[in-house]
Order: C-alpha cells, then sequence, then structure tokens
C-alpha cells in the first residue's frame, strides 16, 4: 500500500465512474495513519520505528502500562537518533519485559530496585557527561510507587539537581504488581487490596494522595506533562518535545490496568479517554513552573461513564451484587466535583464551543479522540486556586 | 610524598589520583572530610572531567554510582554508620550486578542509641552483601588500599569497601607517604568494563532471575569472591613493589615465633595489640598478633597457616552478634574447625570506648592462661547494667534504657571521652 496514497477519495475497481469514498473523522487522528499527512503520522507507524519494547512479553492482554512505555521509549529513541539508554524501576514493567533470556528490550536497559531508578538514571547521565557522551540520553521510568511513594525522595533530588533524565511515570493508580494495594496515587473512593469497599467510606479515602505532576512543577524543571494512552499522538509528542530539553523532566502518563482496575481489556484506551474528558485527569504540559498548554475536553463525560466502566469502583453504584442498595449517589457526587474543579482550574473547556454540556450523550465506544489541534494554550493557568476539596488532581 | 595529613585528607588525595570519573556522596560523620576535600578538587577542575553529585540520601548515592558505574565510569564513593544501613538495598545490589564501585566506610557505630564514634558494627552489618572488605590498620595503609582497591574491583568486577575506623584514622593527623601520579597510573589501567549501558550494542542489565538460575548466579557472585582472594594477595604484592613499602594484603602477621596465644583483630586496634603484645613478649609470654585485613572474602587457609602452631586463638572485635557472641570470632572458628584450637572472643570498643593496654594486658593475660569465659565484654561496668536489669523487675514502666543508664552514669552526654 502506498504511503501517499490520497487520504479523501477512493476508486472502487470495476465502476464505470469513479464514485467518491467519504471517509469520516479526517480531522481526527483515530481514523488512522494511512488518512493523515506523513508528518502527521505516528511515530509508531514508521517501519523504522525502534520497538525498544518488542513483543512477547508477559503484559497482560490490555496493559495500558505496555502501550505506554512502548509508545514513550520509541518516540525517545527517534527524538535521540537511537542513542538513549532505559532506566527502570521494579515493577509491572520490569517484571514482564523481562525474565531473561526473553527480554523485550532492544534499547540498553538498566534495572536496579523499585525505589532508585531517577538516581540510577542520574548517575548514567552523570557517566555518559564524565565521558564527554553528550550524544546519549537517558530515560527512566517506573510505575505511580516507584515514582511517588518510594522513589520520591530520589525523584525530588534528580529534580532539583536537574540531571539530564526525563523520567516518566506510568500511573494504573495502584501498586498492581504485588495484586492492587493503595499507593499515593490512587484515587478517592477506588477499592485497591488494601482499601477494601467496606464501611463507611469505602475504598480509599477522600483528602489523601499526591499531585505529582505539581509536585514536579514546584521544582521548576524545565518540562512536565501528563498524557494518556488515549492520545497517542500526543503522548509521542511530548516525549519529542521534552528530548528537546537539557536536565530533568518529568512526564506522568495515565495507563489503566484491566487487572487493578476491573475493567475489560479492550475498555482500557477508552477508560483513558474518559478520565481526561471528565475531568478526573487534566492533561496538560508546563515549563519552568508555569502551565503552557491543556488538552481541552472534547465532549465532557460525566464522572459516572468513567466509573461505571470499572470493578473498583462498583460499591458506588446499585447492582444484584450489593444486593440491590442504592449504591452511593454521593460519593459519585464527590469525585464529580473533582472534576469539576479540575475542569476550572485548568480551564479545561473550549471557550469557543458550546456543545460539550455535560448531559450530552457521549458514545465514547465509537468517539475517535481529539482533534488534531486540540492543544490549545491555556494562557498560563494559575496553581493556587482553592478547590472545594483537597484532591489529588485538582 | 612524605605529608604529615589527616587520614581522611590522605584518602581524598589517593582518590584523586586514581582518577575517578563520577564521585556521589551524602554527608555523615566520621566521613565527611574525605567527600570534602573530593569536592574541592573537583569543583576546582583538578580532576576533570570527573562528575560529583551531592544527592539527597546514602540510597541515592549508591544507586547514583549503580547507574554510572554501569555506564561505564569508575566511581566512588564513602560513607559509614547509618548511612551505609540507609543504601543497603544499594548496596546488595552494586554488589549483585558485578559493579566495580569503591567506598570508603569511617566505621562508626549504630543506633539506638545513636553514637558517632567507632566500632565496625556497620561493617559487619553488610558482611553477606557480596562486597570485597578490607580493613586498614593505619592511614598509610587506608591510603594504599584505595589504589588496591580500584584495581582489584575492575579486575574481578565486584565492589569494594575500605574500611578505616572512624575518627581514629579518619580525623587523626600522621605521616602518611601519598602514592606519586607516575606510581597509581603505572599500577591502575583505564577501567574496561565486562557490562556496559551502550545504544551500539544494546544489552539489558538487572533482569529478573527465577528459581532456575538464582543459585548459579549467587554462586557465581561466591566464585568471584575466591577469585578475588587470589587477586588480593598477587595485586598487594604488585602494589608493595610499585610502592617500596608493604600494603596490607590477605591478613598480617607480628611476632607469631612460638606463639601458643594468638590475638586476632581487624583495623586500627591492631596498634594498641602490638604494643601490649611487646609488653606481655617482654615478660616471657608467647604470645604474636594477626590482623586480619581481607575480611571478605574471608582468608580461611591464611589464618589457618598463621595459627597452626598455636595453642589458643583470641579474638578482639569491636561489633558482636546481638544474643549469640562475635561476628568475627565465629567466622575464625569456622576456619579452624578440625584443629581443635579453642577460639575465645573479647568484645571491645563499643561506640568508641578507648581499649587501654592495660586493660588489655590483663584479659590477654587471662585469655593465655585459659580463663576467659568464651565472651567477655572488656571494661563492662557491670554496676549499670545491674541497676537498669533491678529497675526493670522493680515495675513495668521502667522508662527508657539508654537514658536511664545515662543518668547513673551521671555524664550528661559522653564528653569525658
Amino acid at each position: 500500500m502506498s504511503a501517499d496514497r490520497s487520504p479523501v477519495d477512493a476508486v472502487r475497481p470495476g465502476d464505470t465512474e469513479p464514485a467518491p469514498v467519504r471517509f469520516y473523522q479526517v480531522a481526527s487522528f483515530a481514523a488512522g495513519n494511512r488518512l493523515l499527512d506523513p508528518e502527521q503520522r505516528t511515530i509508531q507507524a514508521d517501519v523504522g520505528r525502534a520497538s525498544s519494547l518488542t513483543s512477547g512479553h508477559r503484559a497482560c492482554q490490555g496493559c495500558g502500562e505496555a502501550l505506554g512505555a512502548r509508545y514513550v521509549l520509541d518516540a525517545a529513541m527517534r527524538a535521540t537518533g537511537g542513542r538513549m539508554v532505559a532506566v527502570n524501576a521494579t515493577g509491572c514493567l520490569e517484571v514482564f519485559s523481562t525474565p531473561y533470556p526473553e527480554t523485550a528490550w532492544q534499547a540498553p536497559w538498566l534495572h536496579s530496585l523499585f525505589g532508585n531508578a531517577p538516581a540510577v538514571a542520574a548517575g548514567v547521565a552523570a557517566a555518559f557527561r564524565a565521558k564527554g557522551r553528550d550524544d546519549v540520553r537517558v530515560v527512566g521510568q517506573a510505575g505511580d510507587g516507584g515514582s511517588v511513594d518510594i522513589g520520591l525522595g530520589c525523584l525530588s533530588g534528580m529534580f532539583e539537581r536537574n540531571d539530564d533524565v526525563l523520567f516518566i511515570c506510568y500511573d494504573n493508580e495502584a501498586y498492581m504488581n504485588t495484586g492492587v494495594q493503595r499507593s499515593g496515587a490512587t484515587p478517592p473512593a477506588a477499592r485497591t487490596a488494601t482499601t477494601e469497599a467496606l464501611g463507611q467510606e469505602p475504598g480509599n479515602p477522600f483528602g489523601q494522595g499526591k499531585n505529582m505532576p505539581m509536585i514536579a512543577m514546584a521544582h521548576g524543571i524545565s518540562y512536565v506533562a501528563t498524557a494518556t494512552v488515549a492520545d497517542l499522538h500526543d503522548l509521542e509528542a511530548k516525549v519529542v518535545k521534552a528530548m528537546s530539553f537539557r536536565g530533568a523532566r518529568y512526564m506522568h502518563v495515565l495507563v489503566p490496568c484491566p487487572l487493578g482496575w476491573g475493567a475489560a481489556p479492550r475498555d482500557m484506551v477508552r477508560l483513558a479517554r474518559l478520565a481526561k474528558e471528565c475531568g478526573l485527569f487534566p492533561v496538560f504540559e508546563a515549563e519552568h513552573a508555569q502551565i503552557t498548554g491543556v488538552s481541552k475536553i472534547r465532549k465532557v463525560a460525566p464522572v459516572e461513564d468513567y466509573l461505571r466502566l470499572q470493578g473498583r469502583y462498583r460499591h458506588l453504584f446499585g447492582s444484584k451484587e450489593t444486593g440491590g442498595s442504592p449504591g452511593r449517589p454521593d460519593i459519585v457526587a464527590r469525585l464529580q466535583a473533582i472534576a469539576d474543579a479540575n475542569i476550572a482550574k485548568f480551564g479545561l473547556l473550549d471557550e469557543a464551543r458550546s456543545d460539550h454540556v455535560l448531559d450530552d450523550p457521549v458514545d465514547h465506544r465509537s468517539d475517535g479522540g481529539d482533534a488534531v489541534d486540540h492543544r490549545l494554550d491555556s494562557g498560563g493557568a494559575r496553581l493556587d486556586e482553592s478547590a472545594p476539596e483537597r484532591v489529588r488532581r485538582g | 610524598m612524605l605529608r604529615q595529613i589527616e587520614g581522611s585528607k590522605a584518602v581524598a588525595e589517593v582518590v584523586a589520583l586514581c582518577r575517578p570519573e563520577v564521585i556521589c556522596a551524602y554527608p555523615i560523620s566520621p566521613q565527611t572530610h574525605i567527600i570534602e576535600a573530593l569536592g574541592a578538587k573537583v569543583k576546582g577542575g583538578e580532576l576533570a572531567p570527573c562528575e560529583m553529585l551531592n544527592v539527597e540520601s546514602e540510597f541515592a548515592a549508591m544507586s547514583v554510582l549503580i547507574g554510572a558505574s554501569a555506564a561505564g565510569a569508575r566511581t566512588y564513593t564513602a560513607t559509614a554508620s547509618q548511612g551505609l544501613l540507609f543504601m543497603i538495598e544499594a548496596v546488595y545490589n552494586a554488589a549483585g550486578l558485578g559493579l566495580p564501585v569503591v567506598m570508603t566506610l569511617a566505621n562508626r557505630a549504630i543506633g539506638a542509641p545513636i553514637n558517632i564514634w567507632n566500632d565496625h558494627s556497620d561493617a559487619m552489618a553488610v558482611r553477606d552483601s557480596g562486597w570485597v572488605q578490607l580493613f586498614a590498620e593505619t592511614n598509610q595503609e587506608a591510603a594504599d588500599l584505595h589504589v588496591l582497591a580500584f584495581r582489584l574491583a575492575e579486575e574481578v568486577s565486584l565492589p569494594v569497601m575500605v574500611c578505616m575506623d572512624g575518627y581514629v584514622l579518619t580525623h587523626a593527623f600522621e605521616r602518611v607517604d601519598i602514592a606519586s601520579r607516575e606510581q597509581v597510573d603505572g599500577f591502575l589501567p583505564r577501567y574496561v568494563p565486562r557490562q556496559v549501558l551502550d545504544p551500539d550494542e544494546p544489552v539489558s542489565i538487572g533482569a529478573m532471575v527465577g528459581p532456575e538460575a538464582f543459585e548459579e548466579v549467587r554462586y557465581l557472585a561466591h566464585v568471584r569472591q575466591l577469585q578475588a582472594l587470589r587477586h588480593i594477595a598477587e595485586v598487594a604484592s604488585e602494589l608493595t613493589e610499585v610502592l617500596g613499602r608493604p600494603v596490607g594484603g590477605l591478613i598480617s602477621e607480628y611476632r607469631l615465633d612460638g606463639a601458643e596465644t594468638v590475638v586476632m583483630a581487624m583495623g586500627s586496634v591492631l596498634g594498641t595489640i602490638k604494643d601490649t603484645v611487646d609488653a606481655l613478649r617482654d615478660s616471657g609470654m608467647p604470645i604474636g598478633v594477626v590482623g586480619i585485613t581481607s575480611f571478605r572474602p574471608f582468608p580461611s587457609e591464611s589464618i589457618r597457616a598463621a595459627v597452626q602452631a598455636a595453642k589458643r586463638v583470641v579474638v578482639l572485635e569491636k561489633a558482636f552478634s546481638i544474643g549469640f557472641g562475635g561476628v568475627l570470632s565465629t567466622d575464625i572458628a569456622m576456619a579452624l574447625t578440625g584443629s581443635l584450637i579453642p577460639v575465645s572472643t573479647i568484645v571491645a570498643g563499643l561506640g568508641g570506648r578507648p581499649i587501654t593496654q592495660q586493660s588489655l594486658a590483663s584479659v590477654l593475660r587471662a585469655g593465655h592462661l585459659d580463663e576467659l569465659e568464651s565472651v567477655t565484654f572488656l571494661d563492662l561496668k557491670r554496676d549499670l547494667i545491674d541497676k537498669e536489669l533491678a529497675r526493670m523487675s522493680d515495675r513495668r514502666r521502667s522508662g527508657p534504657m539508654a537514658e536511664n543508664v545515662l543518668r547513673d552514669v551521671g555524664v550528661i552526654g559522653s564528653s569525658m571521652h
């Protein structure tokens, strides 16, 4: 198939007259790489992609982290011309991508411990600097536990010293590798193995947790961005942009987990999109502690659309499993308030549009994704606005 | 070049001569003077292109060096006591990965109770980590052992820890002959790693190993430690030749001719022991000394050979295994299995308690007469122990132990030392 074929019209063989074939969603990345201009195609669409995390690894079906890591590292490989070293914390990504001899890593890769990946990555960068090898760049990666909890000391140190490392947190919002225990990135009300859906406030308590992107920004580092695996063009673009900076950089990528979230593997990308579209996971980027852009919500989804797909929130809704109980609409409302606060704080709605009202029926299953130029400059959202409830991402 | 110099500064001078490429440390007494001196050399450009990272913890310090070493750099750090314990997960990791990091351990007690003075509890806490552990008797030896450490570490791809007594050595000013640049350059070749993170030849390092191969990988670590035994002896004799003075190998022997009682110890206390043994020899007692330089790998064969004619071994050590007894003496007893030579233990110098010749002479006399219990605590203030035990049996809420004992001592802090 020619990569340069016209994206809009096609001719059916045998037709006497060219019958125009109408492609819908030509303004959307979801229509597929074939229909995009070459410069808009993903790095994954390139036959010369690095396949840094190649096939054959042991991630679960639908794993958001495997998807995210592949896109992140291949984008970093593209940006560095293949001159890249990856450092990994202990966790799902490390475990499913080895055990040896079945390593899935095509790039030079080092795993040391759970809590030290940022420091190890800083050490790799220091060694290359001492050797005058400034062509080789370093990417560190960890899950949310390895970033916001056990690795936070080392991560903060790496930020503060401005070590030349891009650090990626693949956030699936709990310790999935050890069996879904609560982390400092677990959202309120989510059931985990250590925050069971029991008692008056079932699941993870409200008023706890860390906002790691904001913590990273507070260090004044050159680049901080959030992203999800629902918008892979955005993810790749941010990695490429991050690699254009020197010094410490941080990306926080939401990667849904079928096991921990209790959701169908086929729904992982959909969930990542809903997390962004409902406002619970603001997608933005920042330079030197200033927000420089937010991904606008295309069609606002009620948080309920996002929550209902996930077993970890099952206790919030009436069902046979809950003995016909009405569920906990009060808790759903508190989560909705968090989402609303995020929308206000980050300016997630495009004021020029009027069609994204809350009760707009949105079929996210067929929703192709965000418009191409969705990353509008927010004009620098303020970080100190008070939210109605102390929330992790608000 | 002969210099009147502080032990820490002497070590820093020698480490600088070894051309480290990445130095990373976190401050803890009594290690600070070493990294301060190296920091000045890096900052002043003397060590260029060396990178020095001031990190947020010892755990980060060792982690940075794991990354740097895996990327092919010659790496160095220094720590002590709580710092070593805080980095312990990375200490094991560096050894498991086979990365030749060199570390100075300024030996210091471990709390609680918090105590900044010298003993060997910190080194003993990581004896099973897979690191080579060398103990310096003097500042001269401490300085020279660092040259040996880099060569050894890189030859066998194992991390090496040079242990020197905190304050007793690190802060002591004395005459040290610092090796010359030519001597070090001639002895220490450029570091060529066995494994390296290289975009041109990508490898995965640190993969998961299951039951199918874990024992073999661990056994290989053991094999390389045993290889290091041979290397230490060879490298030490080569360095002895280069420097024109003896550089510690596996063990050191002192007045063993006809010795019926052999005292064994590690570190700076060997000086006091030798003085005491001189006096005891003068009084006609057949007694000698074996100093253990290489604690890991443990030189069992050399120890057996050194004491084959002895009637007893007395081990003096600055650490003990709580609830059991000596640590070093357990290893020595194991080395002497089948020899029928009895081994007794003297625990001394904990938390900086002075080890005096007078006390030593009396306990060694008892040892020579086979009158020692299997474990003896030197200069233990029994009255303080009894008072606290009485308090504890008197009432349930007897209060914090250390503070009670201090109150009985009647001294705030430890200013008497």
